[in-house]
Parts: C-alpha cells; structure tokens; sequence
C-alpha cells in the first residue's frame, strides 16, 4: 500500500496500533457489554481468518481482535459488517458504554440498564470531545458495574413508599434494609429517607408488596481509574424519570465540551473549576 | 397474630451459612403439605436480610418474622403448593 497510513483516523475507528509493525489490535463497537452469537460468530471467523485465533476481552466490556494486518482492514471490516458488528472507537471521545445486565435478567437490578446503555450509545458513542468519556450503567447499590469509575456513571435504585393498607407487618423489610432506614412500631413502618440508599431490598423481601416503587437514577461525575484513580461524585439529586436523566447527560457532556482543556479528562476539568459551574448546569438540566 | 398460628413443623438453619441456609429450609418445607406452616429460626445478619426474600421468591407466603432476642429470628412461613 502506497497510501501514507493515518494511524489518528485508524485509533479513531478503533484500529489500536500494536508493537509489531503494520499490525492492529481491532477494537469493537459493543454496547452495554452485549454480544450476540451472530455476532461471535463473525468475531470467531475473523480472528481465525486475519487475526491469530484469539481475541482479548478488554478491562471496560470490550472485544478486541490482535494481529489484523494493516492490508486486510476493508476485508476485516466487511467480514464484521455480515455478522453485524463493526470496529468501536478509541481516542478523545464518547467511547465503550458499559452496563451490567439490569433488571432484565437480574433479580437486584432496580432499572433496565440494557436500554438506558443503548439509548447513551445511540446518543453520544463517538462524540468528538476534548478527552475521552466513559459512560458506565449498573442496576443496583450491588455496584457490579462500578458507576464511580466512569466519567458519567449511572447506579440505579428505587425509591419506595410503605403501603399500609397492603402491609402485614410482618417485620422482613426492616431486616432486609442494609442501612437501616426502616423501623417497625406497633405494626407501623417509618422510613428515614437521609439513610436509604435505594437498593430496592424493602420491596424485593416484602412478601406482601407493601411497597410502592419508582425506578430512578444515582449520577456520579468526573470518575477515572487509570494513572488517576478518583471516584466520581454526586452532583444532582436522585432523577426519577429517563427524561430528566437525559438531560443531566446533554448537560454534563456540554459543560466537558465548552470547559475543558484538550486533553484534560473531566475530573481535572472539575478539579480546576470547582464543581459549581457543573452543578449550575445539571441542576438547571434536572429541573427542567 | 403470629402467635396465634399453629405451626406445623420448625427448622433451625442458624447451624449452616450462606446458601445452605436457604437450601435447609427449602428441603424443610418440601417435607411439608401444602397449606402447612414452617417456622424456620435463622441467624441475624445475612441469612435474616436475604432468606426471607428467597423463601417468597419460591413462591410461598411469609407470615411473620419474629424476633426471638438472642441474635435469631423465627421466620413463619406457610407451603405454597406448586403452580
């Protein structure tokens, strides 16, 4: 190939440049950490054709396939095109969206992080902004997902109120709570919201559905776990609709855009502004 | 009031941890008919956070949790037949 090869563009369609020359580690574009069989299928059929038989699952729910020689991309990508999947991205942008499996499959998962992962892919995935920026989903208090590491993370929860008229006072909910937000008196439950986290175990054990739910969402801002590793903080209060959780996302993603510096992840951006300018923004998102 | 149902048979898992509590109870109630009730005595802690919500998750109906004030529970349960 006579071509000069512009190794930012491959990075950018998640070629990853390897030590041995000419060859690439192939990232793909996998969505909440879902991958069909059909998909498999295609990733099996390019590994063993152009890559060595292997690939590598990647610390953020990713597959990559080492060992594509720079010739084969237009074969590689067509070859992937057929089982329906396609190479992800790298580089300062929306990358990789991860997920646990929610409440689809999961008994403690409070929300249905598969369609929330591919609704923030569908959204923002490859968004060109001035450092990358990683979205993380997991269902519950459990953490399986790790919400505090990722630039935007999402936990979910449900915020519950005691029914009375369903209630046997049978006192499971006040063991099942980890915080012990709820006590029993005289067969009457109060709970003490400053000390609930919204694990949804009140409700899950409550063998009378005395509880009313409302599935919401915990954000977490400006977490990173590499030569940095911070947690991402609470900004904005518990969201209890997808609509305003949305917009908490368009606003935090245009602060990043509009604030910070090329290169500089959005904790530093956080670190050098304070978090106030963050939280004019997402605070006026979440209202409204 | 819970002390007011007759129980049929009881269970002690506060001898055996995480999951073998719940497969104790289980095995427990199978022993029973439908309709009759368990009271099953179980460790604070762990096993009286989860087991309650695995033994409704089985399908049958949870009475009472009563709290015997030496660190256990009796949790009363009564058999669900099979749907």
């Amino acid at each position: 190939m006579a071509d000069k090869i512009d190794y930012g563009t491959l990075k950018k369609g998640g070629f990853m440049r390897q030590k041995q020359k000419g060859y690439f580690s192939l990232r793909l574009g996998i969505v909440g950490g879902q991958v069909t069989a059909e998909q498999l299928a295609a990733v099996t059929d390019v590994a063993n054709t152009f890559g060595h038989g292997y690939i590598h699952l990647t610390a953020r729910q990713g597959i990559e396939i080492p060992f594509i020689n720079i010739k084969d991309i237009n074969a590689v990508k067509a070859a992937l095109a057929k089982g329906g999947i396609a190479p992800g991205v790298c580089g300062p942008r929306v990358r990789t969206v991860t997920a646990c499996q929610g409440s689809a499959v999961c008994p403690n998962a409070c929300i249905d992080t598969t369609t929330i992962a591919q609704e923030l892919n569908d959204r923002y995935f490859g968004k060109e902004l001035p450092h990358k920026f990683k979205f993380g989903v997991t269902g519950c208090q459990n953490n399986c997902l790790k919400a505090e590491e990722n630039d935007f993370g999402i936990k979910g929860g449900l915020e519950v109120v005691w029914e009375k008229d369903k209630c046997i006072s049978c006192g499971v909910c006040e063991k099942a709570c980890r915080t012990n937000a709820i006590t029993m008196k005289n067969g009457e439950i109060t709970i003490d919201y400053d000390k609930c986290n919204r694990c949804g175990r009140c409700a899950y054990a409550c063998p009378a559905d005395a509880y009313d739910t409302t599935e919401g969402y915990y954000v977490y801002f400006g977490g990173l776990f590499g030569n940095t590793v911070s947690r991402g903080i609470p900004v904005v209060p518990f969201i209890k609709d997808r609509e305003t959780l949305f917009r908490v996302c368009d606003a935090a993603l245009n602060y990043f855009r509009e604030n910070a510096l090329p290169g500089e992840r959005f904790k530093f951006t956080l670190d050098r502004l304070g978090v106030d300018g963050l939280k004019e923004k997402v605070m006026e998102a979440y209202h409204g | 009031m819970a002390e007011e149902i007759k129980v049929d048979d009881t269970v002690d898992i506060t001898d055996v941890v995480c999951p073998v509590t719940f497969v104790k109870a289980k095995v427990a109630l199978e022993e029973l008919e439908d309709g009759q009730v368990l009271s099953i005595r179980m460790n604070d802690g762990e096993p009286v956070q989860n087991v309650p919500r695995s033994i409704k998750d089985e399908g049958h109906q949870i009475l009472k949790l009563l709290d015997n004030q030496d660190g256990t529970y009796n949790l009363i349960v009564r058999k669900a037949g099979e749907e």
